[in-house]
Protein backbone atom coordinates (compact mmCIF):
# COMPACT_ATOMS: atom_id res chain seq x y z
CA UNK A 1 0.00 0.00 0.00
CA UNK A 2 2.72 2.48 0.89
CA UNK A 3 4.13 2.57 -2.63
CA UNK A 4 1.08 2.27 -3.92
CA UNK A 5 -0.23 5.98 -2.93
CA UNK A 6 3.35 7.27 -2.96
CA UNK A 7 3.15 6.47 -6.69
CA UNK A 8 -0.13 7.94 -7.18
CA UNK A 9 0.25 11.07 -5.42
CA UNK A 10 3.01 12.72 -6.82
CA UNK A 11 2.16 14.55 -10.01
CA UNK A 12 5.57 13.75 -12.22
CA UNK A 13 4.25 10.16 -12.87
CA UNK A 14 2.63 8.80 -15.87
CA UNK A 15 -0.77 9.09 -15.45
CA UNK A 16 -2.29 5.59 -16.43
CA UNK A 17 0.30 3.69 -14.23
CA UNK A 18 -0.50 0.02 -13.07
CA UNK A 19 -0.84 1.30 -9.64
CA UNK A 20 -3.33 3.43 -10.83
CA UNK A 21 -5.69 1.20 -12.26
CA UNK A 22 -5.30 -0.95 -8.64
CA UNK A 23 -6.45 1.30 -7.21
CA UNK A 24 -9.62 2.75 -9.30
CA UNK A 25 -10.54 -1.49 -9.07
CA UNK A 26 -10.28 -1.28 -4.99
CA UNK A 27 -12.77 2.16 -5.46
CA UNK A 28 -15.42 -0.08 -7.57
CA UNK A 29 -15.08 -3.25 -5.27
CA UNK A 30 -16.00 -0.92 -2.71
CA UNK A 31 -18.51 1.25 -4.78
CA UNK A 32 -20.27 -2.32 -5.37
CA UNK A 33 -20.26 -3.57 -1.93
CA UNK A 34 -21.69 -0.19 -0.83
CA UNK A 35 -24.20 0.29 -3.11
CA UNK A 36 -25.56 -3.32 -3.37
CA UNK A 37 -28.52 -3.25 -0.36
CA UNK A 38 -29.62 -0.12 -2.08
CA UNK A 39 -29.70 -1.24 -5.57
CA UNK A 40 -31.03 -4.49 -4.89
CA UNK A 41 -33.73 -3.22 -2.85
CA UNK A 42 -34.74 -1.28 -5.79
CA UNK A 43 -34.70 -4.46 -8.40
CA UNK A 44 -36.21 -6.64 -6.25
CA UNK A 45 -39.34 -4.20 -5.60
CA UNK A 46 -40.37 -3.69 -8.96
CA UNK A 47 -40.48 -7.84 -9.45
CA UNK A 48 -43.45 -9.84 -9.88
CA UNK A 49 -44.38 -10.39 -6.15
CA UNK A 50 -44.04 -14.16 -6.36
CA UNK A 51 -40.18 -13.35 -7.87
CA UNK A 52 -39.30 -10.68 -5.23
CA UNK A 53 -40.05 -13.40 -2.31
CA UNK A 54 -38.78 -15.95 -4.59
CA UNK A 55 -36.38 -18.89 -2.36
CA UNK A 56 -33.18 -18.86 -3.28
CA UNK A 57 -33.46 -14.80 -4.41
CA UNK A 58 -33.46 -14.76 -8.63
CA UNK A 59 -31.77 -12.10 -10.19
CA UNK A 60 -32.99 -9.70 -12.72
CA UNK A 61 -37.13 -9.38 -12.50
CA UNK A 62 -38.88 -11.37 -15.12
CA UNK A 63 -40.29 -8.02 -16.45
CA UNK A 64 -41.55 -4.78 -14.54
CA UNK A 65 -43.87 -5.18 -12.20
CA UNK A 66 -45.51 -2.68 -9.67
CA UNK A 67 -47.49 -5.19 -7.64
CA UNK A 68 -45.04 -5.16 -4.50
CA UNK A 69 -46.02 -0.99 -4.64
CA UNK A 70 -49.60 -2.23 -4.65
CA UNK A 71 -49.56 -4.87 -1.75
CA UNK A 72 -47.55 -2.30 0.28
CA UNK A 73 -50.60 0.43 -0.40
CA UNK A 74 -53.09 -2.90 1.26
CA UNK A 75 -51.59 -2.32 5.01
CA UNK A 76 -53.20 -0.56 7.11
CA UNK A 77 -55.03 2.43 5.66
CA UNK A 78 -52.98 2.60 2.53
CA UNK A 79 -48.90 3.65 2.16
CA UNK A 80 -50.50 7.14 1.76
CA UNK A 81 -51.61 7.42 5.16
CA UNK A 82 -47.91 6.59 6.49
CA UNK A 83 -45.82 8.67 3.83
CA UNK A 84 -48.61 11.25 4.81
CA UNK A 85 -47.47 11.19 8.72
CA UNK A 86 -43.75 11.09 7.72
CA UNK A 87 -44.29 14.61 5.73
CA UNK A 88 -46.03 16.10 7.93
CA UNK A 89 -43.79 15.27 10.71
CA UNK A 90 -40.97 16.21 8.89
CA UNK A 91 -42.22 19.63 7.56
CA UNK A 92 -43.12 20.75 10.66
CA UNK A 93 -39.82 19.32 12.48
CA UNK A 94 -38.00 21.44 9.17
CA UNK A 95 -40.11 24.49 9.79
CA UNK A 96 -39.93 24.48 13.95
CA UNK A 97 -36.32 23.78 13.55
CA UNK A 98 -35.46 26.61 11.09
CA UNK A 99 -37.57 29.31 12.72
CA UNK A 100 -36.51 28.25 16.10
CA UNK A 101 -32.49 27.74 15.24
CA UNK A 102 -32.18 31.13 13.09
CA UNK A 103 -34.07 33.25 15.83
CA UNK A 104 -31.96 31.94 18.98
CA UNK A 105 -28.49 32.22 16.30
CA UNK A 106 -29.26 35.20 15.97
CA UNK A 107 -29.84 36.45 19.25
CA UNK A 108 -27.57 34.68 20.77
CA UNK A 109 -25.07 36.26 18.06
CA UNK A 110 -25.91 39.78 18.13
CA UNK A 111 -27.23 40.97 21.41
CA UNK A 112 -26.65 40.51 24.84
CA UNK A 113 -28.86 39.74 27.48
CA UNK A 114 -28.82 38.16 30.73
CA UNK A 115 -28.00 35.00 31.60
CA UNK A 116 -26.93 34.50 28.09
CA UNK A 117 -24.22 31.81 28.45
CA UNK A 118 -26.77 30.08 30.59
CA UNK A 119 -29.21 29.45 28.03
CA UNK A 120 -26.63 28.86 25.48
CA UNK A 121 -24.85 25.88 27.26
CA UNK A 122 -28.65 24.70 28.35
CA UNK A 123 -29.27 23.98 25.00
CA UNK A 124 -26.30 22.65 23.81
CA UNK A 125 -26.95 20.57 27.05
CA UNK A 126 -29.22 18.32 24.61
CA UNK A 127 -26.60 17.62 22.63
CA UNK A 128 -24.67 15.87 25.45
CA UNK A 129 -28.03 14.15 27.06
CA UNK A 130 -29.57 11.66 24.87
CA UNK A 131 -32.99 11.78 24.51
CA UNK A 132 -33.25 7.81 24.77
CA UNK A 133 -32.45 8.72 28.51
CA UNK A 134 -35.22 10.88 29.01
CA UNK A 135 -38.15 8.99 26.75
CA UNK A 136 -40.00 7.73 29.77
CA UNK A 137 -40.68 11.51 31.52
CA UNK A 138 -41.20 12.92 27.25
CA UNK A 139 -44.49 10.09 27.05
CA UNK A 140 -45.94 11.12 30.05
CA UNK A 141 -45.49 14.86 28.97
CA UNK A 142 -46.94 14.52 25.19
CA UNK A 143 -49.67 12.05 27.12
CA UNK A 144 -50.69 14.66 29.09
CA UNK A 145 -50.76 17.50 26.92
CA UNK A 146 -53.31 15.08 25.05
CA UNK A 147 -50.01 14.93 21.81
CA UNK A 148 -49.72 11.31 22.08
CA UNK A 149 -50.29 10.09 18.54
CA UNK A 150 -50.35 13.15 17.30
CA UNK A 151 -47.72 14.11 14.43
CA UNK A 152 -47.56 17.85 16.39
CA UNK A 153 -46.42 16.06 19.19
CA UNK A 154 -43.36 14.01 17.82
CA UNK A 155 -42.54 16.83 16.22
CA UNK A 156 -42.43 19.15 18.79
CA UNK A 157 -39.96 16.24 20.62
CA UNK A 158 -37.78 16.18 17.10
CA UNK A 159 -37.99 19.88 17.17
CA UNK A 160 -36.27 20.26 20.61
CA UNK A 161 -33.51 17.68 19.83
CA UNK A 162 -32.60 19.51 16.80
CA UNK A 163 -32.00 22.88 18.23
CA UNK A 164 -28.38 22.52 19.99
CA UNK A 165 -27.12 21.59 16.44
CA UNK A 166 -29.65 24.53 14.50
CA UNK A 167 -28.72 26.89 17.36
CA UNK A 168 -25.11 26.54 17.13
CA UNK A 169 -24.97 26.22 13.20
CA UNK A 170 -27.19 29.76 12.87
CA UNK A 171 -25.23 31.51 15.19
CA UNK A 172 -21.88 30.58 13.52
CA UNK A 173 -23.65 31.75 10.52
CA UNK A 174 -24.34 35.17 11.99
CA UNK A 175 -21.33 35.36 13.33
CA UNK A 176 -19.12 35.72 9.98
CA UNK A 177 -21.81 38.45 8.95
CA UNK A 178 -19.60 41.36 8.84
CA UNK A 179 -21.18 44.29 10.97
CA UNK A 180 -20.56 47.11 8.30
CA UNK A 181 -24.08 45.31 6.54
CA UNK A 182 -26.04 45.91 9.65
CA UNK A 183 -24.66 49.25 10.35
CA UNK A 184 -25.71 50.37 7.04
CA UNK A 185 -29.22 49.26 7.49
CA UNK A 186 -29.18 50.39 10.69
CA UNK A 187 -28.80 54.51 9.35
CA UNK A 188 -31.71 53.26 6.85
CA UNK A 189 -33.87 52.42 9.67
CA UNK A 190 -34.08 48.74 10.17
CA UNK A 191 -35.50 47.36 13.83
CA UNK A 192 -33.65 44.43 14.83
CA UNK A 193 -36.94 42.44 13.22
CA UNK A 194 -36.61 44.06 9.51
CA UNK A 195 -32.83 43.86 10.50
CA UNK A 196 -33.01 40.09 10.19
CA UNK A 197 -36.09 39.69 7.71
CA UNK A 198 -34.71 41.86 5.16
CA UNK A 199 -31.12 42.02 5.22
CA UNK A 200 -29.62 38.77 7.25
CA UNK A 201 -32.31 35.84 6.18
CA UNK A 202 -30.36 36.26 2.57
CA UNK A 203 -26.83 36.11 4.18
CA UNK A 204 -27.71 33.10 6.10
CA UNK A 205 -29.71 31.20 4.03
CA UNK A 206 -26.88 28.04 3.67
CA UNK A 207 -27.24 27.81 7.59
CA UNK A 208 -30.78 27.33 7.38
CA UNK A 209 -30.94 24.85 4.38
CA UNK A 210 -28.12 23.14 6.54
CA UNK A 211 -30.78 22.92 9.61
CA UNK A 212 -33.44 22.19 7.33
CA UNK A 213 -31.50 19.18 5.93
CA UNK A 214 -30.80 17.53 8.70
CA UNK A 215 -34.14 18.09 10.42
CA UNK A 216 -35.99 16.70 8.04
CA UNK A 217 -33.28 13.48 7.75
CA UNK A 218 -33.89 13.08 11.51
CA UNK A 219 -37.03 13.32 11.54
CA UNK A 220 -37.86 11.23 8.46
CA UNK A 221 -35.43 8.64 9.66
CA UNK A 222 -36.22 8.30 13.58
CA UNK A 223 -37.45 5.28 14.82
CA UNK A 224 -37.35 4.72 19.15
CA UNK A 225 -39.60 7.66 19.62
CA UNK A 226 -41.90 6.99 16.94
CA UNK A 227 -42.11 3.77 18.17
CA UNK A 228 -43.46 4.64 21.72
CA UNK A 229 -45.14 7.32 20.49
CA UNK A 230 -47.45 6.79 17.71
CA UNK A 231 -49.09 3.79 19.34
CA UNK A 232 -52.43 3.49 16.96
CA UNK A 233 -51.86 2.26 14.04
CA UNK A 234 -52.70 5.40 12.25
CA UNK A 235 -50.58 7.68 12.95
CA UNK A 236 -46.90 5.40 12.14
CA UNK A 237 -44.72 6.98 10.70
CA UNK A 238 -42.74 4.75 7.36
CA UNK A 239 -39.86 3.36 9.65
CA UNK A 240 -42.70 2.01 12.35
CA UNK A 241 -45.36 1.07 9.24
CA UNK A 242 -42.08 -1.61 7.90
CA UNK A 243 -42.03 -2.93 10.97
CA UNK A 244 -45.56 -4.01 10.85
CA UNK A 245 -45.55 -5.30 7.23
CA UNK A 246 -41.75 -7.15 8.05
CA UNK A 247 -44.35 -9.09 10.76
CA UNK A 248 -46.52 -9.59 8.31
CA UNK A 249 -50.79 -10.01 8.01
CA UNK A 250 -50.88 -13.51 7.81
CA UNK A 251 -47.73 -14.53 9.98
CA UNK A 252 -46.01 -14.53 6.34
CA UNK A 253 -43.91 -12.05 5.64
CA UNK A 254 -44.13 -10.18 2.61
CA UNK A 255 -40.84 -9.92 1.74
CA UNK A 256 -42.39 -7.93 -1.78
CA UNK A 257 -43.98 -4.91 0.44
CA UNK A 258 -41.32 -5.06 2.51
CA UNK A 259 -38.55 -3.89 -0.33
CA UNK A 260 -41.64 -1.91 -2.09
CA UNK A 261 -41.63 0.09 1.79
CA UNK A 262 -37.94 0.09 2.21
CA UNK A 263 -37.60 2.14 -1.34
CA UNK A 264 -40.49 4.53 -0.85
CA UNK A 265 -39.03 5.11 3.18
CA UNK A 266 -34.84 5.34 1.47
CA UNK A 267 -35.48 7.11 -2.04
CA UNK A 268 -36.62 10.71 -0.22
CA UNK A 269 -33.39 10.57 1.61
CA UNK A 270 -31.61 9.91 -1.24
CA UNK A 271 -32.34 12.30 -3.56
CA UNK A 272 -32.34 14.76 -0.79
CA UNK A 273 -29.03 14.17 -0.11
CA UNK A 274 -27.65 13.99 -3.34
CA UNK A 275 -29.67 17.73 -4.28
CA UNK A 276 -28.28 19.14 -1.00
CA UNK A 277 -24.94 17.93 -0.94
CA UNK A 278 -23.11 20.30 -0.11
CA UNK A 279 -24.85 21.88 2.50
CA UNK A 280 -24.72 18.85 4.24
CA UNK A 281 -21.20 18.56 4.66
CA UNK A 282 -20.96 21.95 5.31
CA UNK A 283 -22.95 20.71 8.94
CA UNK A 284 -20.89 17.84 9.12
CA UNK A 285 -17.59 20.13 9.33
CA UNK A 286 -19.69 23.37 10.98
CA UNK A 287 -20.86 21.39 13.41
CA UNK A 288 -18.14 18.93 14.28
CA UNK A 289 -14.69 19.70 13.15
CA UNK A 290 -13.90 23.37 12.66
CA UNK A 291 -16.42 24.32 15.65
CA UNK B 1 -14.02 23.02 23.23
CA UNK B 2 -15.74 23.89 20.06
CA UNK B 3 -18.11 25.97 21.95
CA UNK B 4 -15.90 27.96 24.26
CA UNK B 5 -14.23 28.82 20.83
CA UNK B 6 -17.15 30.57 19.38
CA UNK B 7 -18.19 32.15 22.18
CA UNK B 8 -15.11 33.90 22.40
CA UNK B 9 -15.37 34.57 19.30
CA UNK B 10 -18.96 35.84 19.54
CA UNK B 11 -17.97 38.35 22.26
CA UNK B 12 -15.06 39.66 20.29
CA UNK B 13 -17.23 40.69 17.85
CA UNK B 14 -20.06 41.90 19.91
CA UNK B 15 -17.87 44.93 21.64
CA UNK B 16 -15.89 45.87 18.49
CA UNK B 17 -19.25 46.29 16.09
CA UNK B 18 -21.78 48.78 17.49
CA UNK B 19 -24.09 46.43 19.04
CA UNK B 20 -28.07 46.66 17.89
CA UNK B 21 -29.87 49.01 20.49
CA UNK B 22 -32.11 47.22 22.56
CA UNK B 23 -30.44 44.69 24.96
CA UNK B 24 -33.40 42.62 26.61
CA UNK B 25 -34.64 42.57 22.69
CA UNK B 26 -32.08 39.31 22.21
CA UNK B 27 -33.71 37.38 25.61
CA UNK B 28 -36.94 37.77 22.80
CA UNK B 29 -35.25 36.01 19.86
CA UNK B 30 -33.70 32.96 21.96
CA UNK B 31 -36.57 32.59 24.08
CA UNK B 32 -38.99 29.82 21.99
CA UNK B 33 -35.64 28.18 21.72
CA UNK B 34 -35.23 28.29 25.11
CA UNK B 35 -38.60 27.20 26.21
CA UNK B 36 -38.69 24.16 23.93
CA UNK B 37 -35.51 23.13 25.69
CA UNK B 38 -36.73 23.90 29.10
CA UNK B 39 -40.20 22.12 28.57
CA UNK B 40 -39.13 19.23 26.19
CA UNK B 41 -35.49 18.67 27.84
CA UNK B 42 -34.91 19.93 31.59
CA UNK B 43 -38.14 19.38 32.89
CA UNK B 44 -38.28 15.57 31.48
CA UNK B 45 -34.90 15.36 32.89
CA UNK B 46 -35.46 16.33 36.39
CA UNK B 47 -38.43 14.29 36.21
CA UNK B 48 -36.61 11.01 34.99
CA UNK B 49 -34.51 11.71 38.57
CA UNK B 50 -38.23 11.78 40.38
CA UNK B 51 -39.18 9.10 38.60
CA UNK B 52 -36.29 6.91 39.30
CA UNK B 53 -37.05 7.08 43.13
CA UNK B 54 -40.71 6.21 42.64
CA UNK B 55 -43.06 3.12 41.96
CA UNK B 56 -44.84 4.18 38.65
CA UNK B 57 -46.82 1.95 37.20
CA UNK B 58 -48.47 3.69 34.16
CA UNK B 59 -51.85 3.73 35.28
CA UNK B 60 -52.62 4.31 38.85
CA UNK B 61 -51.14 5.96 41.75
CA UNK B 62 -47.41 6.44 42.27
CA UNK B 63 -45.76 5.72 45.51
CA UNK B 64 -42.17 7.53 46.69
CA UNK B 65 -39.80 4.26 47.32
CA UNK B 66 -36.67 5.63 47.59
CA UNK B 67 -33.54 4.13 46.20
CA UNK B 68 -35.62 0.65 46.17
CA UNK B 69 -35.25 1.09 42.36
CA UNK B 70 -31.92 1.30 42.32
CA UNK B 71 -31.39 -1.94 44.74
CA UNK B 72 -33.44 -3.84 42.58
CA UNK B 73 -31.42 -2.80 39.68
CA UNK B 74 -28.39 -4.06 41.68
CA UNK B 75 -30.22 -7.56 41.81
CA UNK B 76 -31.24 -7.38 37.83
CA UNK B 77 -29.52 -10.11 36.22
CA UNK B 78 -30.63 -8.76 32.91
CA UNK B 79 -29.33 -5.18 33.67
CA UNK B 80 -26.05 -5.90 34.14
CA UNK B 81 -25.86 -8.62 31.56
CA UNK B 82 -27.45 -5.63 28.84
CA UNK B 83 -24.99 -3.25 30.01
CA UNK B 84 -22.10 -5.86 29.72
CA UNK B 85 -23.39 -6.72 26.20
CA UNK B 86 -23.44 -3.23 25.25
CA UNK B 87 -19.81 -2.54 26.73
CA UNK B 88 -18.96 -5.73 24.57
CA UNK B 89 -20.89 -4.66 21.07
CA UNK B 90 -19.11 -0.71 21.62
CA UNK B 91 -15.56 -2.11 21.87
CA UNK B 92 -16.54 -4.45 18.61
CA UNK B 93 -17.70 -2.11 16.36
CA UNK B 94 -16.19 1.23 17.17
CA UNK B 95 -12.52 -0.18 16.16
CA UNK B 96 -14.22 -1.96 12.99
CA UNK B 97 -16.09 1.28 12.10
CA UNK B 98 -12.68 3.35 12.56
CA UNK B 99 -10.61 1.00 10.89
CA UNK B 100 -12.45 0.73 7.65
CA UNK B 101 -13.33 4.32 8.07
CA UNK B 102 -9.54 5.27 8.20
CA UNK B 103 -8.81 2.98 4.91
CA UNK B 104 -11.44 4.82 3.15
CA UNK B 105 -10.63 7.79 4.26
CA UNK B 106 -7.10 7.34 2.89
CA UNK B 107 -8.74 6.16 -0.46
CA UNK B 108 -10.72 9.10 -1.49
CA UNK B 109 -8.33 11.67 -0.23
CA UNK B 110 -6.05 10.48 -2.99
CA UNK B 111 -5.83 12.71 -6.39
CA UNK B 112 -8.16 10.19 -8.60
CA UNK B 113 -9.90 11.58 -11.02
CA UNK B 114 -14.08 10.91 -9.98
CA UNK B 115 -13.04 10.06 -6.55
CA UNK B 116 -15.52 12.79 -5.46
CA UNK B 117 -18.10 9.98 -6.45
CA UNK B 118 -16.87 7.08 -4.52
CA UNK B 119 -16.84 9.41 -1.78
CA UNK B 120 -20.91 10.18 -2.69
CA UNK B 121 -21.17 6.37 -2.80
CA UNK B 122 -19.70 5.65 0.25
CA UNK B 123 -21.25 8.11 2.00
CA UNK B 124 -24.84 7.34 0.87
CA UNK B 125 -25.97 4.93 3.81
CA UNK B 126 -25.31 7.32 6.25
CA UNK B 127 -28.72 9.13 5.29
CA UNK B 128 -30.58 6.29 5.22
CA UNK B 129 -32.15 5.40 8.89
CA UNK B 130 -30.62 3.14 11.22
CA UNK B 131 -33.98 1.19 11.90
CA UNK B 132 -34.97 1.44 7.90
CA UNK B 133 -31.69 -0.08 7.15
CA UNK B 134 -31.98 -2.47 9.68
CA UNK B 135 -35.09 -4.08 8.02
CA UNK B 136 -32.99 -3.92 4.78
CA UNK B 137 -30.79 -6.04 6.00
CA UNK B 138 -33.12 -8.50 7.80
CA UNK B 139 -34.28 -9.60 3.89
CA UNK B 140 -30.40 -9.50 3.08
CA UNK B 141 -29.77 -11.90 5.66
CA UNK B 142 -32.69 -14.15 5.50
CA UNK B 143 -31.65 -17.55 5.20
CA UNK B 144 -33.86 -18.30 2.37
CA UNK B 145 -34.59 -15.12 0.60
CA UNK B 146 -31.97 -13.19 1.36
CA UNK B 147 -29.09 -12.22 -1.44
CA UNK B 148 -26.21 -12.69 1.65
CA UNK B 149 -26.90 -16.00 1.60
CA UNK B 150 -27.50 -17.25 -1.59
CA UNK B 151 -24.23 -15.16 -2.83
CA UNK B 152 -22.09 -17.45 -0.11
CA UNK B 153 -23.68 -20.35 -1.63
CA UNK B 154 -22.93 -19.49 -5.32
CA UNK B 155 -19.43 -19.04 -4.71
CA UNK B 156 -19.32 -22.03 -2.62
CA UNK B 157 -18.13 -20.51 0.46
CA UNK B 158 -20.64 -21.95 2.81
CA UNK B 159 -22.56 -25.24 1.74
CA UNK B 160 -25.69 -24.79 4.11
CA UNK B 161 -27.97 -21.25 4.54
CA UNK B 162 -26.45 -19.68 7.55
CA UNK B 163 -29.40 -18.06 9.91
CA UNK B 164 -27.81 -15.29 10.46
CA UNK B 165 -30.04 -13.26 13.21
CA UNK B 166 -30.73 -16.33 14.87
CA UNK B 167 -27.50 -18.15 15.34
CA UNK B 168 -25.87 -17.03 18.73
CA UNK B 169 -22.23 -17.37 17.00
CA UNK B 170 -23.65 -14.95 13.95
CA UNK B 171 -26.12 -12.65 14.89
CA UNK B 172 -23.89 -9.79 16.47
CA UNK B 173 -21.62 -10.43 13.35
CA UNK B 174 -24.38 -9.72 11.43
CA UNK B 175 -25.90 -6.61 13.04
CA UNK B 176 -22.09 -5.31 13.31
CA UNK B 177 -22.00 -5.86 9.40
CA UNK B 178 -25.59 -4.12 8.94
CA UNK B 179 -24.15 -1.19 11.08
CA UNK B 180 -20.49 -0.51 9.40
CA UNK B 181 -22.48 -0.70 6.12
CA UNK B 182 -24.50 2.00 7.35
CA UNK B 183 -22.50 4.02 9.49
CA UNK B 184 -18.70 4.17 8.38
CA UNK B 185 -19.34 6.51 5.62
CA UNK B 186 -19.88 9.21 8.54
CA UNK B 187 -16.49 9.07 10.15
CA UNK B 188 -14.73 8.44 6.68
CA UNK B 189 -16.21 11.99 6.07
CA UNK B 190 -14.92 13.48 9.35
CA UNK B 191 -11.68 12.06 9.23
CA UNK B 192 -11.14 13.13 5.51
CA UNK B 193 -12.31 16.56 6.61
CA UNK B 194 -9.45 16.13 9.06
CA UNK B 195 -7.05 15.16 6.62
CA UNK B 196 -7.82 18.20 4.33
CA UNK B 197 -7.24 20.73 7.01
CA UNK B 198 -3.62 19.33 7.20
CA UNK B 199 -1.01 21.86 5.42
CA UNK B 200 0.36 20.59 2.13
CA UNK B 201 3.60 22.37 2.72
CA UNK B 202 3.80 19.39 5.85
CA UNK B 203 3.69 16.70 3.19
CA UNK B 204 5.86 18.89 0.53
CA UNK B 205 8.55 19.27 3.45
CA UNK B 206 8.58 15.42 4.86
CA UNK B 207 8.97 14.36 1.01
CA UNK B 208 11.75 16.74 0.04
CA UNK B 209 12.88 14.68 3.21
CA UNK B 210 12.57 11.73 1.74
CA UNK B 211 9.82 10.10 4.29
CA UNK B 212 7.77 7.39 2.41
CA UNK B 213 4.15 6.96 2.34
CA UNK B 214 3.80 5.49 5.83
CA UNK B 215 6.05 7.39 7.16
CA UNK B 216 4.04 10.71 6.39
CA UNK B 217 0.85 8.83 7.73
CA UNK B 218 3.08 8.22 10.82
CA UNK B 219 4.19 11.12 11.58
CA UNK B 220 1.86 13.76 9.66
CA UNK B 221 -1.38 12.57 8.92
CA UNK B 222 -1.56 10.36 12.19
CA UNK B 223 -1.12 12.67 15.15
CA UNK B 224 -2.10 15.78 13.22
CA UNK B 225 -5.80 13.96 13.04
CA UNK B 226 -5.35 13.13 16.75
CA UNK B 227 -8.39 15.83 17.77
CA UNK B 228 -10.56 14.36 14.51
CA UNK B 229 -9.73 10.61 16.11
CA UNK B 230 -10.91 11.83 19.34
CA UNK B 231 -14.27 13.28 18.26
CA UNK B 232 -15.33 10.76 16.21
CA UNK B 233 -14.49 8.33 18.75
CA UNK B 234 -16.84 9.57 21.38
CA UNK B 235 -19.72 10.19 18.14
CA UNK B 236 -18.92 6.55 17.67
CA UNK B 237 -18.60 5.05 21.23
CA UNK B 238 -21.65 7.10 22.28
CA UNK B 239 -23.69 5.72 19.07
CA UNK B 240 -22.90 3.02 19.82
CA UNK B 241 -23.62 2.75 23.62
CA UNK B 242 -27.26 3.90 22.96
CA UNK B 243 -28.20 1.24 20.17
CA UNK B 244 -31.39 0.31 20.16
CA UNK B 245 -33.09 0.25 16.11
CA UNK B 246 -30.61 -2.78 15.01
CA UNK B 247 -31.47 -4.82 18.12
CA UNK B 248 -35.07 -4.13 18.16
CA UNK B 249 -35.43 -5.21 14.34
CA UNK B 250 -32.99 -7.57 13.59
CA UNK B 251 -32.94 -9.80 16.47
CA UNK B 252 -35.64 -9.00 18.88
CA UNK B 253 -32.99 -9.21 21.78
CA UNK B 254 -32.44 -12.73 20.76
CA UNK B 255 -31.61 -15.23 20.30
CA UNK B 256 -31.63 -16.45 23.95
CA UNK B 257 -31.86 -12.86 25.02
CA UNK B 258 -28.32 -12.80 24.04
CA UNK B 259 -28.45 -8.96 22.04
CA UNK B 260 -30.67 -7.30 24.57
CA UNK B 261 -29.03 -3.45 24.47
CA UNK B 262 -29.23 -1.55 27.49
CA UNK B 263 -31.53 1.27 25.74
CA UNK B 264 -33.91 -1.60 25.06
CA UNK B 265 -34.12 -3.26 28.35
CA UNK B 266 -35.25 0.12 29.47
CA UNK B 267 -37.64 -0.29 26.46
CA UNK B 268 -38.75 -2.92 27.45
CA UNK B 269 -39.47 -2.69 31.35
CA UNK B 270 -40.89 0.93 30.75
CA UNK B 271 -43.24 0.29 27.80
CA UNK B 272 -44.07 -3.42 27.59
CA UNK B 273 -43.94 -4.18 31.37
CA UNK B 274 -45.10 -0.08 31.92
CA UNK B 275 -42.34 -0.48 35.04
CA UNK B 276 -41.76 3.41 34.50
CA UNK B 277 -40.06 4.41 37.72
CA UNK B 278 -37.72 1.05 37.03
CA UNK B 279 -36.99 2.55 33.12
CA UNK B 280 -36.31 5.83 34.87
CA UNK B 281 -33.61 4.28 37.23
CA UNK B 282 -31.92 2.66 34.72
CA UNK B 283 -31.88 5.69 32.48
CA UNK B 284 -30.26 7.70 35.18
CA UNK B 285 -27.52 4.85 35.43
CA UNK B 286 -26.81 4.93 31.27
CA UNK B 287 -26.96 8.23 32.05
CA UNK B 288 -23.81 8.64 34.43
CA UNK B 289 -22.54 5.49 32.20
CA UNK B 290 -22.19 8.25 28.96
CA UNK B 291 -21.23 11.25 31.18
CA UNK B 292 -18.12 9.67 32.17
CA UNK B 293 -17.23 7.77 28.98
CA UNK B 294 -17.56 11.73 27.66
CA UNK B 295 -15.54 13.12 30.25
CA UNK B 296 -12.68 10.00 29.74
CA UNK B 297 -12.39 10.69 26.00
CA UNK B 298 -12.92 14.38 26.59
CA UNK B 299 -9.93 14.28 28.77
CA UNK B 300 -7.87 12.29 26.02
CA UNK B 301 -8.89 14.97 23.26
CA UNK B 302 -7.50 17.81 25.67
CA UNK B 303 -4.64 15.78 25.99
CA UNK B 304 -4.33 15.09 22.46
CA UNK B 305 -4.66 19.07 21.83
CA UNK B 306 -1.34 20.02 23.83
CA UNK B 307 0.74 17.23 22.07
Amino acid sequence: MASVTSTTTSAHRPRFSFWRLVLYAICIILAILFLFPIVWTAISSVKPPAEASAAPPTFLPSRIDFGNYVKLNDYGRGVWNYVGNSVGTAIMTVIGSTILSTLAGYGFSRFRFPAKNLMFVLILMTLMIPFQSILIPLFLILTGLKLQNTLFGLALVYITFQLPFGVFIMRNSFDTVPREIEEAALLDGCTPFTMLYRVMLNIVRPGIITVGIYAFLNSWNEFLAALIFMTKETSFTLPILLTSVRSGYYGAIDWGALQAGLMVTILPCIIIFLLLQRYYVVGLTGGATKG
Amino acid sequence: MSVVNSGMKARRTESTGGAIGQRSIGLLFVLPAVLFTVVFFLIPLVMTVFMSLNDWPLLGQHEFIGLENYANLVNDRQFWNSLWFTTRYTLLVTPMIFILAFGLALLVNLPLHGVGIFRTIYFLPVVIGLGTSSLLWVWLLHDRVGAIDAILLGLGLIDRPIVWLADPNFAMLAIIMSVVWKTVGFTMILLLTGMQAIPLELYEAARVDGASYIGRLRYITMPLLRRTFALALILSVIGSYLGFDQFFIMTAGGPQNSTISVVYWIYKNSFTNFKLGYGASMSIVLLVVLVILSVIQLRLLRDETSY
